[in-house]
């Protein structure tokens, strides 16, 4: 099943540069698992030593916030595509 | 000069040069502008403030800039008024106002802006940018027009037609976005990954950005003669205005510029409808679980406050706590204001003020504390929240006998 994430600027130097990757996986959490074992180093920087997803990084499936789904365990779909993206705070005002 | 040090992240420390960065690429934490305090205790001094201009500006030293070719409108120094009517009306003895909605766009981001394109300029990015619901997209729009630089300003399409008007006008490129103020964010994300060398002010440039809302702190200890109140009540969305007015009052006292160390207990306001944080508070968690917003006070819709973290630590550690109120206490703590202290604030205003008459009833905020309400918007900008309720007292024909005879009506009832 091909999945395509979008990688940020801050994670592009262990992607060598590259801003989307296709993965495969059943779930949202095998996909990452799958871009972490492609680039090493990415995984450490999306989960924390307990293996949740850092509380700064969201992600995004299909352009909806995994946290509103089923976290890490959300089903994904060919050819649906991921985005990680740094927490942004404020601006609504 | 400049007296930053670096961008150090909040989360793990490590430390970055002074660029457009606003996020570790370790943790993805925050980054917190670090100053060289010592340089500066030795260079800025109540007088040197006091002959500086009448603007964010005269706190320059405290600000992330080298230069001092500022964007500015002229944002800031805005009045504090006692607000002794508001107080009698809520049963505080020394309560003031910090009266944010006159700014140059009606709103506390002209300060926030003003900071944000100024260090743009000087790290040589051309475009301002940013994703908002409103008092953003003015201010943006505005300083941009005024700093000759391209503009686009991203904005869901089903917004009011006030807000779209108030930015179109200043030119630059307006772009509505079909979904909700969390799509336009994320998708901003996205894009400025994209074109690194724009300025979104809430994204890349945040960490200078943010910086701009210390001098809402600054400015209340100055106008209160060189000493920080007591007790602050604060309006929070992604929570970063909240932490930054904490920062401000304890880097006066770090640079030598308030004589005690300040003991600032810091609430926030929230709004019901849109209260994450306010919810951790309530049931004394550190997770702060995303919602989807539905209140009226849109200006605080965040559904995912990033510095709520922060927020939250602040709030617990200087004795403050969390309110949140519903739409219709927001309507009633907009006339409230208005009708005491002559201030027609925007729906956040109103999630102040409802939220500090809930803290004082709830033992709070106490009768004898000098307490400070922040009131960061303009009620011009919110209007449509207000149509269904407000309107004329009565309608008459062009006529004495028909104003006479409403007169009379309502003075014999008055008896």
């Amino acid at each position: 099943m091909a999945i395509t994430v979008r990688v940020p600027t801050q994670l592009r130097s262990l992607t060598n540069g590259v801003s989307e990757v296709t993965v495969n996986g059943e779930n949202v959490g095998e996909a990452l698992a799958d871009l972490g074992d492609q680039f090493p180093g990415l995984s450490d920087r999306i989960f924390d030593d307990s293996g949740a997803i850092r509380r700064f990084v969201n992600i995004f499936l299909a352009d909806e916030d995994v946290r509103f789904l089923d976290g890490p365990q959300t089903k994904v779909s060919d050819s649906q595509v991921i985005s990680i993206v740094p927490a942004v705070a404020g601006g609504a005002f | 000069m400049s007296y930053v040090k670096s961008l150090t992240c909040k989360e793990c420390g490590q430390n970055y040069e002074a660029k457009a960065y606003h996020v570790c690429e370790f943790c993805f934490g925050p980054l917190e502008v670090s100053y060289d305090y010592d340089a500066i205790s030795r260079s800025i001094s109540r007088e040197s403030i006091a002959s500086g201009p009448l603007s964010i500006w005269r706190y320059r030293d405290l600000l992330p800039v080298e230069g001092s070719d500022y964007v500015s409108l002229g944002a800031g120094f805005t009045p504090l008024v006692r607000a002794e009517r508001l107080g009698r009306a809520l049963g505080l003895d020394d309560l003031w106002i910090k009266n944010d909605t006159l700014n140059p766009t009606g709103s506390f981001k002209d300060r926030v802006v003003s900071v944000a394109l100024t260090r743009a300029r000087e790290l040589g990015l051309k475009v301002a940018a940013c994703a908002s619901t409103g008092n953003l997209a003015n201010s943006v729009a505005a300083h941009a027009a005024w700093a000759n630089m391209d503009s686009y300003v991203f904005v869901p399409a089903n917004l009011e037609r006030a807000k779209i008007i108030t930015t179109a006008i200043y030119g630059g490129n307006l772009i509505a976005i079909d979904g909700n103020y969390d799509d336009v964010n994320r998708l901003c994300a996205e894009i400025a990954s994209e074109v690194p060398d724009w300025a979104f002010v809430n994204v890349n440039v945040r960490t200078y950005y943010s910086e701009g809302s210390k001098t809402l702190a600054f400015e209340v200890a100055e106008q209160l003669g060189w000493q920080s109140p007591d007790h602050v009540v604060v309006p929070v969305a992604s929570g970063s205005q909240l932490t930054k007015i904490h920062k401000g009052f304890n880097e006066l006292y770090r640079v030598g510029l308030l004589d005690k160390e300040p003991k600032v207990r810091i609430s926030g306001a929230q709004a019901a409808g849109c209260s994450p944080v306010a919810s951790a508070f309530d049931q004394g968690v550190d997770v702060i679980r995303p919602v989807k917003p539905d209140t009226i006070a849109k200006s605080l819709a965040i559904g995912n406050p990033a510095d709520g973290y922060y927020a939250l630590d602040i709030v617990r550690k200087t004795g403050g706590a969390f309110g949140s109120v519903s739409d219709d206490e927001i309507l009633d703590g907009i006339r409230l204001l208005a009708r005491t202290e002559g201030i027609f604030a925007e729906t956040a205003g109103g999630v102040t003020i409802a939220t500090l008459a809930k803290l004082v009833k709830a033992g709070v905020v106490q009768k004898g504390e000098k307490t400070v309400a922040y009131v960061t918007g303009n009620g011009l900008k919110t209007v449509e929240a207000l149509a269904p309720t407000t309107g004329p007292t009565i309608t008459v024909g062009p006529s004495l006998d028909g104003f006479f005879d409403f007169l009379n009506s309502q003075r014999r009832s008055s008896k």
